[in-house]
């Protein structure tokens, strides 16, 4: 079968024809290219933008999660009375709670003594908190008060406190005024709302923010008996807590915070308008050269046609220009895309990376690109008249 | 062998005789343009041509020669008239019967319309490739074959630009006939050619047409090659107005 196949092949001409003009070929390349870099780096940002928000919230411990419905997103988080989280324990589902603080505090960077806000969780440390098994020891020295955890992926600009902390120095600056030590490093990770996280005992949190009302907390987060039907518990817990609370799962908690990011902020629009352009920039690339490609080669389609080739056959070699292009300006968008990904990483410490749900949608739309060019240039080729040729 | 060969003569004699004709036209007109541009360009036009023959066309420019030459290689619509190549009706014919039918008509065009992407052995199969049924290498095979037979077998792998006039025409030729035509439409072929290479053209076309028993039909302007033909036709103002044997 595939060989008879092999036996039946006529020559590449699609191939020939690109490939027979460098010139022609490498500008369609790199501006194909040009759009697909534009595309993965659009979309990169904004979906990259949209996880940042929430690498801190993909990290808790929790099955259900209680917050105050004037919360609306990370940045501004309200309180609520910590005795919600204590009426939920009731549910015979609720194996465990941990109530958790949550605030944007001032950072003296113990270098410069520039002061930069820091997002900063108070917990109690003898209670889960985070999904990382080796953090619970961590926590432990949190039971000294003015102690905090560091996060070692927050933004340069708090100052080199890893690399201090590792070769033995002794941290202390301050935050909010009040004298902290760090105590130890925990790998979070910057989100779009916080350059840096701490963590820290709400104790410590109590004297960082004195002005807190006492038993206010911002998030509170329940862990419910392995096999329990989350979706039933969730729904449950908020017939049976008042409405100054509101539950939400998991997902739910990840998927608010992402939300508010897409649709109360120009950022979801920006980006994609931006991969947008890319994509037009793209087709108008395409199209003039597969256009000019047809035009200038006309009289030679007429003959083929002339010699009895068939209409289709010729709108097939076409076609294979388009998918020929769209391949060969993928292939080199995509090694692109992944170098300037690592590079945006590197010096924004934003979790962008290349999924392969986003380089299968890349592909497909500067296929779309290629072939409705391609689709457009053909009607030039219908123009082809071989009785003009004599 | 002899026996063969004489029956093969009989059988070549018979065919001239004209039971079955390559080519035959009855009263066929064509008129460019519409409404007051309206303008007659062929006029009541009736001639055959049997298989195997070497048919010259000749008279001024705009008599309307490339027109009658189109409408034989099924490139444009019949207006009146009846036209029929190897048996298969013109008139009112779908567009798909008109292309089969190119299949079987090789055509050679006054500038070579060689595919500049192709070397000289590509393009020679481009005509090959029309033939059904025949595995890669044999189709490139032939292609060689037919370069050999133009004697460029040491140009195959040169692109038409770096061939001369000459040696494109000759491209073209073995284009035309790698395809196994039945008929062969040529449009002044030795018009971008100087005398000698002219003469060597239109000889080496009469040659390899006669080894395909191919008809042969045409047009020219050069008085220098009238004598390769079976028979001259001439035309003046869409008609024919003289044929000699």
């Amino acid at each position: 079968m595939i060989f008879s196949i092999w036996e039946k092949r006529k020559i590449p001409l699609s191939w020939l024809l690109l490939t027979r003009q460098p010139l022609r070929l490498s500008v369609a390349i790199a501006g194909i290219c040009f759009a697909g870099i534009l595309m993965f780096m659009q979309l990169g940002f904004r979906d990259g933008l949209f996880d940042a928000s929430v690498t801190v919230h993909r990290l808790f411990d929790a099955d259900l999660v209680l917050m105050s419905p004037r919360s609306m997103s990370s940045i501004s988080m309200s309180g609520f009375p910590k005795r919600r989280l204590i009426q939920a324990m009731a549910h015979k589902d609720v194996v465990g709670i941990t109530p958790v603080n949550w605030n944007f505090l001032l950072w003296r960077n113990p270098e410069t003594l520039i002061t930069r806000s820091i997002l900063a969780l108070g917990f109690e440390p003898g209670d889960p908190l985070l999904k990382d098994p080796d953090f619970y020891t961590k926590a432990q020295v949190l039971k000294n008060r003015g102690r905090v955890l560091f996060d070692e992926l927050s933004r340069d600009e708090f100052g080199p406190i890893p690399d201090w902390y590792r070769n033995g120095r002794i941290v202390e600056t301050e935050v909010a005024g009040k004298r902290v030590r760090v105590a130890g490093l925990v790998t979070l990770g910057p989100s779009f709302g916080a350059d840096g996280n701490l963590i820290t005992s709400t104790e410590t949190f109590k004297q960082l923010l004195p002005s807190m009302p006492p038993g206010s907390i911002e998030i509170g987060l329940i862990r419910l008996k392995t096999g329990s039907n989350v979706e039933e518990v969730s729904y449950s817990l908020s017939n049976i807590l008042p409405n100054d609370v509101k539950v939400l799962t998991y997902q739910e908690f990840i998927d608010f915070e992402k939300e508010y990011w897409r649709s109360s902020t120009s950022i979801g629009f920006i980006f994609t308008l931006g991969a947008a352009m890319g994509f037009v920039v793209g087709c108008v690339i395409v199209y003039q050269i597969l256009y000019s490609d047809v035009s200038d080669h006309l009289p030679e389609y007429a003959t083929l046609m002339a010699m009895g080739y068939e209409l289709k056959g010729l709108l097939g070699v076409v076609a294979r220009e388009g998918l020929l292009l769209a391949i060969m300006g993928y292939v080199p968008a995509y090694l692109s895309g992944q170098a300037l990904y690592a590079l945006v990483r590197n010096s924004t410490k934003l979790p962008v990376a290349m999924d392969s749900q986003r380089a299968i949608l890349v592909f497909i739309l500067i296929l779309v690109m290629c072939m409705g060019s391609a689709l457009t240039a053909m009607r030039r080729l219908v123009d082809a008249d071989p009785a003009e040729i004599f | 062998m002899t026996n063969l060969s004489s029956i093969g003569n009989i059988v070549r004699q018979t065919s001239h005789l004209g039971a079955n004709p390559s080519i035959n036209i009855e009263n066929l007109s064509h008129w460019f343009g519409k409404g007051s541009m309206k303008r007659q360009v062929l006029n009541s036009i009736s001639m055959r041509i049997n298989p195997g023959e070497v048919v010259l066309l000749t008279g001024p420019s705009g008599c309307g020669k490339t027109t009658l030459l189109t409408l034989i290689g099924a490139l444009r619509k019949i207006q009146q008239g009846r036209l029929s190549v190897f048996g298969c009706q013109l008139n009112g014919s779908v567009r798909k019967t008109r292309q089969k039918l190119r299949r079987q008509i090789g055509m050679i065009f006054q500038g070579h319309n060689l595919l500049r992407c192709l070397t000289a052995e590509q393009n020679v199969q481009m005509g090959a490739d029309l033939i059904q049924g025949l595995s890669y290498q044999a189709r490139r095979h032939k292609a060689r074959q037919w370069l050999c037979a133009v004697g460029l077998e040491d140009q195959m792998s040169k692109l038409p630009h770096d061939l001369s006039g000459g040696q494109k025409q000759r491209v073209a030729i073995a284009r035309a006939l790698a395809a196994q035509p039945k008929l062969l439409l040529a449009d002044e072929p030795t018009a971008a050619l100087d005398s000698v290479t002219g003469r060597e053209i239109v000889d080496l076309l009469r040659k390899l047409a006669l080894e395909q028993s191919c008809s042969v039909l045409m047009v020219t302007h050069d008085p220098r090659i009238l004598d390769v033909a079976d028979r001259l036709l001439k035309m003046e103002d869409g008609r024919l107005i003289h044929s000699s044997e």
